[in-house]
């Protein structure tokens, strides 16, 4: 059993950490898993894309082959296209709905959710506005994490849970609690979502 | 133990592990965090292990070669371009031999990620006739790096260790060794073995080619290359590097083709002559430049070989699984296609970055002037020349900035200007700007100073404090050397001065500084962490 992931957005958004909170809660499990990320020029604002593999086998690939991604993980809503070409198709989107928009040319939101809403497997949230309403605009990435939990096949919620605040202990109670509802808000968006 | 590593994390890991004393690097991805990783080991911090950033690619290489003369062990890591820098030293540290293993760790950038050149370290390898590490996974990268020194110990020659920018930026979980010790300080046993006089050169250099036919043996009996054979003898497989992964990700079975896998250079001789006798054609799966591809074709193609030479794989660009399923006429699939709706999202300066008011500046102070006569260089300001600025008319290599504007105002284009970052210029401007200033050339230098290497993440810059200093010490004229901070309400003041220093018939230095706004961020988190 193998969950080939592609994580979306831009430069300094910070996708590496919901990479890392699902990296930290396979090991965890035992699994085997294998992340590329974008580091360099790119980074600066840029498109970045990470791929993120988990198996129970050992992984060969750093990379996901083309219509091979169970998951489109995108924190932005235009870069979640971008990567179109990856999705299986059994694959879920799962997408953050708040655009970053830094180039003249963005194209309209209207016409961004006409194409998204054209795949029958979408899960679109506002995770910034979710997150907001937690109390730390900062746990948008949770909110992300939490709705893709129900795609991560090997991973459950706890697990996610443990890995959160593994990564967030450093920082303090509170932090770790919003993280946490963070995470839960998101879960349970998605799980009415594709009821 | 285990731990998830980053290829480049991994190589750090294992030089730490394998008894290194000593990193010595400029930074450049996907190099950079190899050395990073070692500044912040508690290990290598209280083995005090050497980890300080250098000026350049080549005077890292000449220190690692030094720490190797005193029979230490030590690691020197650049990305491919900046072996260019260190080529000098590369070539004839081959020739001198080390007494203290050396690696020299080089990360190659294939389909140019964050690089203006895709060019393959492995021929560096083959021209300085050293043996080559090449890991296919993060294991292996650990692995080379701790044995790395061993081998260089061996045969007495420093070890080249290439990855590429996704085996650099990947993760994944490795197994640790035990922590070897350090070697005791030794002098070489020959006194004229370092001394490369034509008379003593000769010597060594015979050395170093008697030394092939054991470099060739070593690679045919390393576990980093193996045979694995195949029912389905059509096609052999030579997969190097990271390219075994991308062919064994369609065969998680077992391949049904015989496969070289390929790990060590040079080529396992053995190994590739059995290839080549069982099977009916060769495809070689090569991350990077066709080396090895074109060298078993042979000029006069007698080998039935395949691979980026005849079309069956790109002529450029990085491998995937996908490029290596249609070498192979395997099924691939395919998702949808990217809706006509999404647009390009290159990088861009940051929000607030002083680059910005630079340009503001530049850009209206040449304007009477016309076009085409702005020089830049590499670092986040080669951003400049992209939309909305499209402020400059070159970025070639490390520093060519100034030397590039002071031949073109030799040609007569006068006013000539120079963009380049501050840790570029110490990096490799000064010897440029040292000619300028020689021959009394019209340009006028704009070291845009944000005290910081950022392009790479914010690393010291070797050139913080004493940018005024060292242009004044090389002879750039005290009048016509101005600092000045980049922001609006200073706008109309740095227009003014730049057309007063175009106007002037002879060097001009600029300095506009103001902290990187990333780097600033940065040092008031770890200021912070510091009084907690």
């Amino acid at each position: 059993m193998k969950t080939d992931i592609i994580l979306a957005g831009v430069g300094g958004q910070g996708i590496l950490s919901i990479a890392s909170a699902i990296g930290v809660a396979a090991l965890k499990k035992g699994l085997h898993v294998k992340q590329s990320e974008t580091h360099g020029m790119s980074q600066r604002g840029g498109a970045v894309i990470s791929h993120l593999r988990i198996s129970d086998k050992p992984i060969f690939s750093d990379l996901i082959a083309e219509g091979n991604a169970d998951l489109i993980l995108s924190v932005e809503p235009m870069e979640a296209m971008r990567y179109l070409p990856y999705l299986s198709e059994t694959g879920y989107i799962v997408t953050n709905t708040a655009p970053f928009i830094n180039i003249p040319e963005y194209p309209a939101m209207k016409t961004i959710m006409g194409e998204l809403n054209k795949n029958p497997r979408l899960v679109a949230i506002d995770a910034d506005n979710t997150a907001t309403e937690l109390g730390s605009k900062l746990s948008s990435n949770m909110v992300m994490l939490g709705a893709a939990s129900p795609f991560l096949n090997h991973i459950a919620a706890e697990d996610l849970e443990q890995g959160i605040i593994e990564l967030f202990s450093r920082k303090g109670e509170d932090v770790v609690n919003v993280n946490l509802a963070a995470l839960r808000a998101g879960k349970e968006f998605a799980a009415n979502a594709i009821k | 133990m285990q731990k998830v590593l980053l290829g480049v994390e991994a190589i750090a890991q294992g030089a730490i592990d394998g008894g290194m004393s000593g990193v010595y690097a400029y930074p450049g991805t996907p190099s950079t965090e190899i050395t990073e990783y070692i500044q912040h080991s508690k290990y290598a911090k209280e083995k005090k292990i050497h980890s300080q950033w250098s000026a350049n690619e080549k005077t890292a290489m000449e220190a690692a070669l030094g720490m190797a003369y005193a029979g230490k062990r030590a690691m020197t890591c650049m990305k491919h371009v900046g072996l260019n820098v260190a080529a000098d030293n590369f070539m004839n540290a081959a020739v001198t031999g080390v007494n203290g293993g050396m690696l020299v760790t080089v990360a190659d950038d294939p389909s140019m990620h964050s690089s203006q050149n895709e060019q393959d370290s492995r021929y560096y390898g083959r021209f300085a006739q050293i043996p080559i590490l090449e890991p296919s996974n993060q294991q292996e990268a650990y692995d080379m790096a701790y044995y790395g020194f061993q081998l260089s110990e061996q045969f007495g020659v420093p070890v080249m260790l290439r990855v590429t920018t996704r085996m650099a930026h990947s993760r994944a979980i490795v197994n640790l060794k035990e922590t070897l010790p350090e070697n005791e300080i030794k002098l070489p046993t020959n006194p004229s073995q370092f001394v490369l006089l034509p008379v003593n050169a000769r010597k060594q250099y015979k050395k170093l080619l008697a030394s092939q036919v054991n470099f060739e043996k070593a690679s045919d009996e390393s576990s980093f290359n193996q045979y694995f054979d195949g029912k389905d003898k059509s096609i052999g497989v030579i997969a190097c590097g990271i390219a075994y992964n991308y062919l064994m990700e369609h065969f998680p079975e077992g391949c049904p083709f015989p496969v070289v896998k390929v790990s060590q250079y040079p080529l396992p001789r053995k190994k590739i002559t059995r290839l080549s006798e069982e099977t009916e054609s060769i495809l070689v799966l090569e991350e990077g430049y066709p080396i090895f591809e074109e060298l078993l074709k042979g000029y006069l193609e007698k080998e039935k070989v395949k691979g980026r030479l005849d079309g069956t794989l790109p002529r450029d660009g990085e491998l995937n699984p996908d490029l290596v399923a249609k070498a192979l006429k395997l099924p691939v699939k395919y998702g949808l296609d990217i809706p006509k709706e999404v647009s390009n999202r290159p990088p861009a300066l940051c929000v607030g970055c002083g680059h910005h008011d630079v340009y503001r500046a530049l850009n209206e102070a040449v304007a009477t002037f016309g076009e085409g006569r702005v020089f830049s260089d590499i670092g986040c300001y080669t951003l400049g020349a992209l939309e909305p600025y499209r402020a400059i008319n070159t970025c070639v290599d490390m520093g060519a900035s100034i030397t590039m504007a002071k031949g073109a105002a030799d040609a007569g284009l006068v006013p000539a200007l120079a963009v380049i970052g501050d840790s570029t210029f110490t990096h490799s401007g000064i010897t440029g700007l040292i000619d300028a200033v020689a021959e009394k050339s019209p340009i006028t230098i704009i070291i845009s100073d944000n005290e910081s290497t950022s392009m790479t993440g914010g690393q010291e810059s070797a050139a913080k404090g004493i940018i005024e200093k060292v242009c004044l010490a090389v002879g750039v004229e005290a009048e016509h050397l101005h600092v000045i901070n980049p922001v609006k309400k200073n706008h109309d003041e740095m227009v003014t001065l730049i057309k007063t220093e175009l106007a002037y018939q002879g060097v001009s230095v600029i300095v506009p500084r103001r902290i990187c706004v990333q780097k600033n961020r940065r040092d008031i988190k770890i200021r912070k962490a510091q009084v907690e």
